[in-house]
């Protein structure tokens, strides 16, 4: 894996996809006087899907969104689009909606539309047509000559979300998207988000909310105090935390059930209700799922038996409350 | 430079259509126009006749008072005590004690204070009466005197063009004009810079643009934008001024605004008939006359041009500055601290622009018209002059363009860091700190 000098040598890298790096960045630093926003950030997103920003608030997350969107510029390392290094000119292959959203208010909605279109280097007459067809998918067509202070927040935003996609740009840049949407215009923006990457769109989600990440991301990032700490494909981080951990659900005796682990593996917690139980058990090293059945067959008769994987959630707070990366994968580089 | 483009569009099309803009550009005028109507109007006019009690001490100007319009004399030899001259129906009294020859001062007693206009005209015409008698005391003959008493003309000229007179004061008048209007403009159409920064900042769309055009971009559209908003503005207010001043004086102040008649009517009647004999009736507008006379003297092609040059110049240096201080702030009140050390060079300059006037060569004068803060309200008046040297106005030139150069470069990198830092207090030494960091 390229630059991984740059990134501190415990965090964990799990592959992202093969196919080649819609953007790629390559250990990029960033400075303000003696304050590191972001020390040596190297990763990649790769084409045609969804990737997760992640990190607690203040990681630096903005800065380095900043810095792909070339709104600021990196101290150190460099940023590449579709393999080649980013101009002035990609900008307008970018569509960036950032958290804290605004519009001119006193502007009316369409006239602003086209303004913001235009300086993305779309003609006036491209941009009119694409506008009333978006308008007129979300029904909105009575918005145009409204002044954007005359709209309610969740409106506004729906507009923001328009003129964001609205040049058609290669990559997507979503910060918070969900963020002021009540759950059916959240669930509209999570659809078009999806569709847009059906459509062939690089889209780069950051969000606090795990839950979408698990749903929508493939692919993400996690960056706490400017560095980054987890990258790769959500299902193989999600199993890489993995504890070998197993849920067991039986009915029988918990005592027989516990009597019967020995050192094969730890009850971490179990619980009954009208003989029927769950225990969580974690299995020692070495030990296998067949190993356990083996054990408990004879204790307790098995309904079923999970393999516990943490969600995005659990993992997000362990990598992010734990102070040294040292402990944050025990026995678990590659 | 395309997007440039747009962006001033932008910024003149939105402040153009607003309502405001409308009414700013059509009250303005028609509410100026309205002000000096009243005021000339009011001074014109006396509210009430007044009643001139002159008691008369010295025994000097029986008979001859002439009465004005609404203005009657009468004079009394006798004492008049304070109560009794409440209790009359006289407006005024005036008192001339006995010894007025000497001691040359009248006592002026009201009722309600009459306008200093009336004032005017009753001193004179005392002063007048009192002057012949002195004449008479002395043995004097009065054409004689009349003669003695003409006032002394000096006119200046320079010595490399003898033959014409130079009307340096005028002419200097005329350039601080320029300079002040500069100074009007650039401080109106700066703080509408410095505003809409703010209001970018605070809408929060600022990051939309700067993630589709470059900072710089984004504050020199706005720079220009602005101003282009300003010369329409400025240009339908001259328009509007001046087609409402010559309508109005036309209707409302037929015949009292002619300057002629205001003249003569304040010049004594032997004077007026002296006046009329020479045939010198067009000195009563004698002012008017010199600033024509200075207005033929100045080089009028260069003063635009350098009128215009130095508008351009000193509103780019100065709103840039505005434009950073907007940026690096979060609401209105904050921007006092940072505004003050900005609009003190720029009061400096029309102090010493107005020192200027009557004293060119003051060494202030020289170093404030080469100062690129300064330089382009003080310069005009030394155009305005001719008295600048052609390589003092090379010289302040070039360095009003490295100035300003030099503070939109510093200004784009204050304003490229400021409209993204939120909730942070701004001080001087935050700012230079984000003269270094790395774009």
């Amino acid at each position: 894996m390229s630059g991984r000098c740059c990134a501190r040598a415990s965090a964990i890298f799990v592959p992202a996809d093969k196919a080649p790096p819609m953007l790629q960045l390559e250990g990029i630093v960033k400075r303000y006087g003696s304050y590191t926003a972001l020390n040596g950030i190297t990763m990649q997103v790769p084409p045609g899907q969804v990737f997760g920003l992640l990190g607690p608030n203040g990681a630096g997350k903005t800065t380095l969104i900043r810095i792909i969107t070339r709104i600021t510029g990196p101290d150190q390392g460099r940023v590449m689009l579709n393999g080649k290094e980013m101009g002035p000119d990609d900008v307008a292959r970018m569509g960036y909606l950032p958290e804290e959203r605004g519009l001119y208010k006193k502007m009316k909605v369409g006239e602003q539309a086209l303004y913001l279109a235009q300086l993305k280097g779309m003609s006036k007459a491209d941009a009119t047509a694409r506008l009333k067809a978006w308008f007129e998918r979300w029904e909105i067509g009575g918005w145009w000559n409204k002044k954007v202070e005359e709209l309610s927040k969740g409106m506004a935003q729906k507009v923001q979300f328009i003129i964001t996609v609205l040049h058609e740009p290669q990559l997507l840049i979503l910060d918070e998207p969900f963020s002021g949407f009540d759950p059916i215009n959240a669930e509209l923006i999570r659809a078009e988000i999806l569709r847009l990457r059906d459509a062939g769109v690089t889209v780069m989600l950051s969000t606090h909310s795990m839950a979408s990440v698990e749903e929508l991301c493939d692919n993400i990032g996690l960056i706490d105090k400017a560095e980054l700490m987890l990258h790769g494909n959500v299902k193989e981080i999600r199993r890489r935390y993995a504890t070998n951990t197993f849920r067991v659900d039986y009915t029988g005796s918990k005592v027989a059930l516990a009597n019967s682990l020995s050192f094969i593996g730890e009850l971490k917690d179990a619980h009954e209700l009208d003989g029927h139980g769950t225990a969580l058990i974690t299995l020692s090293k070495g030990s296998t799922p067949n190993d356990l059945l083996r054990q408990l067959l004879p204790a307790v008769s098995i309904t079923g038996l999970h393999e516990e994987i943490p969600s995005m959630h659990d993992i997000f707070i362990r990598v992010v409350s734990e102070k040294a990366p040292d402990h944050v994968t025990p026995g678990m580089t590659e | 430079m395309n997007k440039i483009k747009l962006i001033i569009w932008r910024e003149f099309i939105t402040r153009v259509r607003k309502p405001s803009f409308l009414i700013m550009t059509l009250l303005a005028p028609v509410l100026v126009a309205a002000g000096i109507t009243v005021v000339v109007y009011l001074s014109l006019q006396d509210n009430n006749d007044q009643r001139v009690l002159v008691v008369d001490q010295a025994r000097l100007l029986q008979g001859k008072l002439k009465d004005g319009e609404k203005l009657t004399y009468y004079v009394d030899n006798a004492t008049w005590t304070d109560s009794a001259f409440k209790a009359s129906p006289y407006t005024v009294m005036v008192e001339v004690n006995a010894d007025i020859l000497n001691t040359n001062t009248v006592l002026f007693f009201y009722k309600e204070l009459p306008s200093l206009g009336i004032q005017r005209t009753i001193s004179n015409e005392l002063e007048k009466n009192l002057e012949l008698a002195k004449l008479q005391g002395e043995g004097i003959d009065e054409e004689a005197y009349r003669r003695v008493r003409k006032p002394l003309v000096m006119k200046l000229f320079d010595i490399d063009k003898v033959g014409e007179e130079s009307y340096e004061q005028e002419r200097a008048g005329i350039g601080f004009f320029f300079g002040y209007f500069m100074f009007i403009f650039i401080f109106m159409y700066g703080v509408q810079v410095m505003r809409g920064v703010m209001e970018e900042k605070q809408n929060r769309v600022v990051e939309v643009l700067i993630s589709s055009v470059k900072p710089f971009q984004l504050m020199m559209g706005k720079i220009i934008g602005i101003a282009m908003v300003g010369f329409v503005q400025f240009v339908l207010w001259i328009a509007i001024t001046s087609t409402l001043a010559s309508v109005g004086s036309a209707i409302l102040l037929k015949d009292k605004l002619d300057p002629k008649a205001i003249a003569t009517s304040q010049l004594p009647a032997d004077a007026q008939a002296e006046l009329e004999a020479s045939g010198a009736m067009a000195m009563a507008d004698k002012d008017d006359v010199k600033l024509l006379a200075a207005l033929g003297k100045i080089n009028l092609p260069l003063t635009l041009a350098m009128f215009l040059f130095y508008f351009i110049g000193g509103y780019l240096l100065y709103s840039s500055l505005l434009a950073a201080i907007g940026s690096a702030v979060d609401s209105e009140a904050d921007t006092q601290q940072f505004m003050f050390p900005v609009t003190l060079p720029m009061i400096l300059a029309i102090i010493v622009a107005q020192t200027a006037v009557y004293n060119p060569n003051a060494p202030m004068v020289l170093w404030c018209s080469l100062i690129p803060f300064t330089s382009p309200i003080v310069m005009m008046v030394r155009v305005a002059m001719g008295n600048a040297p052609v390589w003092q106005m090379l010289l302040s030139m070039a360095l009003l363009v490295g100035t300003f150069i030099a503070t939109t470069w510093l200004a784009g990198k204050i304003y490229r860091t400021g409209i993204l830092m939120y909730g942070k207090k701004i001080s001087w030494k935050e700012m230079g700190k984000w003269l270094f960091y790395k774009g």
